[in-house]
């Protein structure tokens, strides 16, 4: 499947999921999108039918609330029957609010408590360094994520164990549930901390497939550093009304938001 | 005098061993190896030694990860860092996913002694035992950890396993196996049963010998499988009893004591006697202190003369004045 057609039946089924379950978290599930799609559909060495490989690369969603991106992908992947995402939030359903890695295959790590999803994915990565293993463990956090001082515990630990074989995401929308990072709380400047804790660090257009590609294949060609993306994005990217409104964090749209929601990301 | 060792002595023995064993375990530590005892297996393994840093919340969700990998994961710090500030990462990493973590958490209760109360946990049973699918064991002794490590290995998910500070009296021998819910009738006796978990058999078996003096004859059970808690160990002290007391280095609320009434008030008649009453010995709803353990242990009332003493106060207060002379 086009990256770009992948990217576009994750965002009808993402607004799908929301819509139904009438819960969830727009805002930052379509704003990695992008990152998501390339990542599933061209990057990462994974498919449903070896779900439990051991050298399967690792996905982490730091962010676990942007879940129904997730969802959507591995939907697209064929790890979840796309009839089973009328089921996200549902109480006769296994797709939770945050990832459950008991109920999904396909799911590396239950995530939701903001900060844990980057550490495990260093435990996956030092086990592959330890053990000469040829995967690579991707992770997904948000902006207003790193705020957590966990998350800085974890790039300490990445930093600290050379682990290249991890690629570490920041979502950064500028946005948090009360508003912009810079103003709630200012986890910037991103390039120099990123760089002073021993990462490679890239600053890309998010939303930019061949940006998205070529930082990851970056990534993958440099050795003895960790890399840290800095994709730049938009929350509620896609839906005109979402885009950039913080209230869309958490919110899920009636039925005429949906409508219009859908029109515009056809 | 009876063989002395430390639990924390006996777990980074036993880790060496059992790292020979099992080529897939790893241990994880936090800036406290030479305390914990994990130095041996950092020694003998060192390219499955992670030292963390002093970075508890990472290390539980690292090792987390790492247990996704197919991975037998011990880590380990004191209890205070690892139940209490790791909290979270314990329950949202390791618990709900139900990860194959080992937390082996050392200087739990007051006989941490000197340090005081910001390093004497005394709430980490209670917050291990809230947490769904979570394994809770409080050795006694050297060999009931042992016990406690060779089974976690082979248990499949989260094991939370309590260790003190202390050197204390060596009372099983390497028969001891581990089962989820087991205990030990330790002595026999009626009318009175003292429950204890954690390192209080010598305290326990002095508490005996004063009470033998007033012709009061006290059964004595240790308790090591904390969560799940063995009714039948319940069962057990109040055939034949009016009064059980418990024992721990812990706060009684939420702790061993809770569990031990939650237990008993869920018997049924026909199972226990609904007379018995239950004294529960513990620190406290308060905070330890710094102090040589032996005198904190005393200030907190849980020296065998202050066991006694409550006992005596609760069930036999005409005998007060003569215990004082008794225990002189």
């Amino acid at each position: 499947m086009d990256t770009q057609v992948f990217a576009k039946k994750m965002r009808r089924y993402i607004l799908d999921e929301i819509y139904t379950a009438q819960s969830g978290h727009p805002g930052g599930s379509l704003s990695i999108v992008d990152l998501l799609s390339v990542l599933y559909n061209e990057e990462m060495n994974v498919s449903a039918d070896r779900a439990d490989d051991e050298n399967r690369d690792r996905f982490v969603l730091s962010k676990g609330h942007a879940c129904p991106a997730l969802y959507a992908a591995l939907a697209l992947k064929g790890y979840i029957p796309v009839e089973d995402l009328k089921k996200f939030r549902n109480i006769d359903g296994y797709l939770e609010g945050h990832p459950d890695m008991k109920k999904i295959k396909g799911v590396d790590m239950s995530s939701g408590s903001l900060g844990q999803g980057i550490s495990a994915a260093c435990g996956m990565a030092l086990i592959g360094k330890r053990e000469n293993r040829p995967y690579r463990v991707y992770t997904i956090l948000g902006d207003g994520e790193t705020e957590e001082g966990q998350v800085w515990e974890a790039l300490m630990f990445a930093g600290h164990y050379k682990l290249d074989n991890l690629c570490v995401i920041i979502d950064h929308n500028n946005l948090q549930i009360d508003g912009k990072i810079q103003d709630v709380m200012n986890p910037e400047p991103f390039h120099e901390k990123l760089q002073a804790f021993g990462f490679n660090v890239i600053k890309i257009d998010g939303e930019n497939p061949d940006r998205i590609r070529g930082a990851f294949k970056f990534a993958r060609e440099h050795y003895g550093r960790p890399t840290a993306i800095i994709a730049d994005t938009e929350k509620g990217h896609g839906v005109s009304f979402m885009a950039g409104d913080p209230a869309w964090h958490g919110k899920a749209p009636n039925k005429e938001q949906y409508k219009q929601a859908i029109k515009e990301v056809e | 005098m009876a063989e002395m060792k430390s639990l924390r002595d006996a777990y980074g023995e036993t880790l060496v061993e059992l790292g020979e064993k099992y080529p897939n375990l790893y241990v994880l530590d936090a800036d406290l190896s030479k305390s914990t005892k994990t130095e041996g297996f950092a020694k003998r393994f060192p390219e499955r030694f992670v030292n963390c840093g002093i970075a508890e919340g990472n290390m539980m969700s690292v090792a987390s990860g790492m247990a996704t990998c197919g991975k037998i994961v011990f880590a380990s710090t004191f209890a205070m860092f690892a139940a209490g500030r790791a909290y979270e990462q314990i329950r949202n990493s390791i618990a709900y996913p139900h990860t194959n973590v080992k937390i082996v958490a050392t200087h739990a209760g007051l006989t941490v002694g000197e340090d005081g109360a910001t390093h004497q946990c005394l709430e980490d049973l209670a917050l291990m035992r809230a947490i769904p699918g979570m394994v809770v064991i409080s050795p006694s002794d050297a060999y009931q950890m042992k016990a406690a490590l060779r089974f976690a290995c082979e248990y499949q998910g989260p094991v939370y396993i309590r260790a003190g500070r202390l050197d204390v009296p060596v009372v099983y021998d390497d028969s001891f196996t581990f089962e989820p819910g087991c205990y030990r009738k330790v002595a026999d006796g009626e009318g009175i049963s003292l429950m204890y978990t954690g390192s209080f058999y010598d305290t326990a078996m002095k508490v005996r010998e004063t009470l033998s003096h007033f012709n009061i004859n006290i059964k004595i059970i240790d308790v090591p499988s904390i969560k799940p808690f063995p009714e039948e160990a319940v069962i057990e002290a109040s055939e034949d009893a009016q009064l059980i007391v418990t024992l721990e280095d812990h706060n009684e609320l939420g702790g061993f004591g809770s569990a031990v009434c939650e237990c008993l008030t869920s018997l049924g008649s026909d199972k226990v006697s609904k007379h018995i009453k239950v004294l529960r010995i513990g620190s406290g709803d308060r905070f330890g202190k710094s102090g040589k353990a032996a005198d904190v242990l005393q200030r907190y009332g849980l020296d065998a003369k202050s066991v006694a003493k409550a006992i005596i106060r609760d069930k036999y207060p005409e005998f007060l004045d003569v215990l004082e002379d008794e225990i002189q």
